[in-house]
């Protein structure tokens, strides 16, 4: 029973595993929900989904095997069709179904629209070509075209219309897509480990009191050594040019990484890394540190971070002189491989989506460079790229 | 079969009921998440008080081992004991001091377990309580005794997501993350909470509220618990919904909003966003 849905979860990369589907079946026998498909929902994902980062992903499932959606490619557009015809039949009248003919049916419509969400990315308002509200479009709420399908209205979020799967709740929590300050905190917790550092020196109070009584009386002294955090970061963010659109994303990661570390100390940089990085970032020209400077003052148990979109020419890269800022002797790749070679746990984090990295020559080569070891600025990249830091090499 | 249906003093959304009662059916661990402020810790009080039983609460601190849950050895009483040469030194048994786990395994009646804030604990915390939370026994080294549970407690564990739990602790769980509550639900929780509050106050109260929590950038957005602070404040002061209702500008701040952002920088914010607001006022 319902083994093909288990199938389907895991395959969107819900992580469920036996045990999780032998709960639901045992729920089911002994009644927990009656015959009733929306509680047998709350059920289902009360039993198998364990991250509220899985939710969406799993609503997406849900709707796909109890409805028979089809699935597709593109995750973060889907909207269920069926969603939006049920609204249309809703809101259309017949003269107005009539008008869909006018851009080529229902079927082109569905086809236009899927394209224009694939195309557009931000929150759009007015304008006669973009999804959003109170536009011409045909796409988009309170707008006048009668081909219009509205999207995302509060009429068509009322509990009769929509079942509760489809109204994807849950979308923002999925981890893939979005990166508020408390989910990159999240994230670089991961990173922070406390350890006994140094010589024995501090008196272990509740140790000795215990370590008395266990001896019957005899006093035992146990001390231990002072506890702290010890990791150490050095953070480069590359500003200007084309970072100016990760400004703020590059700003809250930042924010988010401050308190969590014993050092963090942050460089800036213009694309690729030269000889110099500045402190801060509106006075470049008066507080440059020399990199090689840089590799002298922190030794290898620091861990750095890279954070920026590596799009640029291939010139900044590999010729001398690449520097859109300054003469630079050598070239980018040389300063980037001393980087990563002084220190071995080191990775760059890219705000440019994964699936366009292979579009820009430059990205290529910089992972190239660092071996692999770019993580797209996403809740799961950054988590990805924390694991990486963990470990040398 | 022994059902939670919500009670009188908490709004229960049909999911969390589903939640609650397949955790109460199966005899497994109910793990809330949710937005700070969305009642999580107030359910395990509402479900033992819903269903009739005891509530045993065992509040974690980042300093909380799993240990300290079922028992401590309490060696320097005995060491004292020993010196003044007390009867009671020559059995061991008399120095175990039970933790709240133990407690709620030997009570008569299946209680309700709440384990508070998870995610404050140990990175391991939770590794160390799987075997004790799945087959509800534990082994007392000390007396070489099996502790096992009378009847499985419910337990209900909230987190607030500060650290990421382990898979194998997961999956033992039921999962419900409490989702802030749209205006509909409000409104219920509101009236159980202040069942003869001025109809008027209340719709001019969440419509501020509302507009508070969608101003963008705010570090710590009003939740539940602040929303009925904030009605209780403005209960105690006397103010009339009137004075929530007025849209002058001049007034843009609303009255005792301090209940509402506890953040500095977002009082901040809220306070040059209406004054930008007043501005574009006065200059149109």
């Amino acid at each position: 029973m319902f083994f093909s849905f288990f199938a389907e979860l895991r395959e969107a990369k819900v992580p469920v595993s036996l045990r999780e589907y032998l709960t639901l079946m045992e729920a089911m026998q002994k009644r927990v929900v009656t015959f009733d498909i929306e509680e047998f929902y709350f059920l289902a994902r009360t039993a198998l989904v364990k991250d509220e980062r899985h939710l969406d992903r799993f609503d997406r499932v849900f709707a796909q095997c109890f409805k028979g959606i089809e699935a597709r490619a593109d995750p973060q557009t889907a909207i269920p069709e069926s969603w939006l015809r049920k609204i249309a039949e809703r809101f259309l009248t017949p003269e107005e179904k009539q008008l869909i003919e006018t851009l080529g049916g229902w079927e082109q419509l569905m086809e236009t629209l899927r394209q224009r969400l694939a195309e557009q990315r931000s929150r759009h308002q007015g304008g006669n070509k973009w999804i959003g509200t109170a536009g011409t479009s045909p796409f988009g709420a309170f707008g006048y075209n009668p081909e219009g399908v509205r999207i995302g209205q509060h009429e068509s979020r009322n509990r009769s219309a929509v079942k509760v799967w489809d109204r994807r709740e849950f979308r923002n929590l999925d981890d893939t897509v979005e990166l508020g300050t408390r989910n990159i905190k999240l994230a670089l917790r991961r990173l922070r480990q406390f350890a006994r550092e140094g010589a024995a020196e501090e008196l272990d109070l509740d140790g000795t009191v215990k370590s008395t009584a266990h001896n019957a009386g005899w006093l035992d002294l146990r001390l231990v050594p002072e506890r702290h955090n010890v990791v150490k970061l050095l953070l480069f963010l590359d500003v200007g040019g084309s970072m100016e659109d990760h400004v703020r994303i590059c700003e809250e990661l930042f924010s988010a990484a401050r308190s969590e570390f014993k050092h963090l100390i942050h460089f800036y940089f213009h694309n690729c890394v030269y000889d110099w990085v500045w402190r801060d970032s509106r006075r470049r020209h008066a507080e440059q540190v020399p990199v090689m400077e840089l590799l002298r003052t922190y030794d290898r148990r620091y861990r750095i971070v890279l954070v920026g979109d590596a799009s640029m020419s291939p010139y900044e890269i590999e010729k001398e002189g690449g520097s859109v800022e300054r003469w630079n002797d050598e070239p980018g790749e040389v300063w980037l491989r001393r980087l990563f070679d002084a220190y071995p746990r080191a990775v760059w984090l890219n705000p440019v989506p994964e699936k366009h990295w292979t579009g820009t020559a430059s990205i290529g080569m910089i992972r190239r460079i660092t071996e692999d070891r770019m993580f797209p600025l996403t809740l799961d990249g950054i988590d990805r790229a924390m694991r990486r830091l963990k470990r040398r090499g | 079969m022994l059902r939670f249906e919500g009670t009188d003093t908490y709004v229960v959304t049909q999911d969390l009921q589903v939640a609650v009662n397949a955790a109460i059916a199966l005899e497994r661990p109910l793990l809330v998440k949710g937005e700070p402020g969305t009642g999580k810790t107030i359910l395990a009080h509402e479900v033992a008080r819903g269903i009739a039983r005891d509530l045993i609460t065992w509040h974690i601190k980042s300093t909380t081992k799993a240990q300290q849950g079922l028992y401590e050895y309490d060696a320097v009483s005995r060491l004292r004991d020993g010196q003044l040469g007390d009867e009671r030194v020559h059995d061991i048994a008399n120095y175990i001091v039970p933790g709240k786990l133990w407690e709620a395994f030997e009570a008569p009646e299946a209680p309700v377990l709440l384990i508070d804030e998870i995610d404050k604990a140990d990175i391991e915390f939770p590794n160390d309580l799987l075997l004790e939370l799945d087959r509800m026994e534990f082994y007392v080294y000390e007396t070489r005794r099996t502790i096992q549970a009378r009847q499985r407690p419910i337990v209900i564990i909230t987190s607030n997501n500060e650290k990421e739990l382990p898979d194998a602790f997961l999956r033992r769980c039921f999962f419900h993350y409490i989702r802030f509550p749209d205006r509909e639900t409000m409104q219920r929780i509101i009236d159980v909470h202040y069942p003869d509050l001025k109809h008027e106050l209340v719709h001019e109260a969440l419509t501020i509220f509302y507009d508070i929590r969608q101003i963008p950038g705010l570090k710590k957005k009003p939740s539940t618990s602040e929303l009925l602070d904030w009605i209780k404040l403005l209960l105690v002061e006397d103010i009339p919904p009137e004075a929530l209702k007025t849209r002058d500008a001049a007034k843009l701040i609303p009255p005792l909003h301090g209940a509402l952002l506890k953040n500095e920088e977002d009082v901040h914010l809220f306070e040059r966003l209406a004054f930008l607001h007043r501005r574009e006022r006065g200059g149109s």
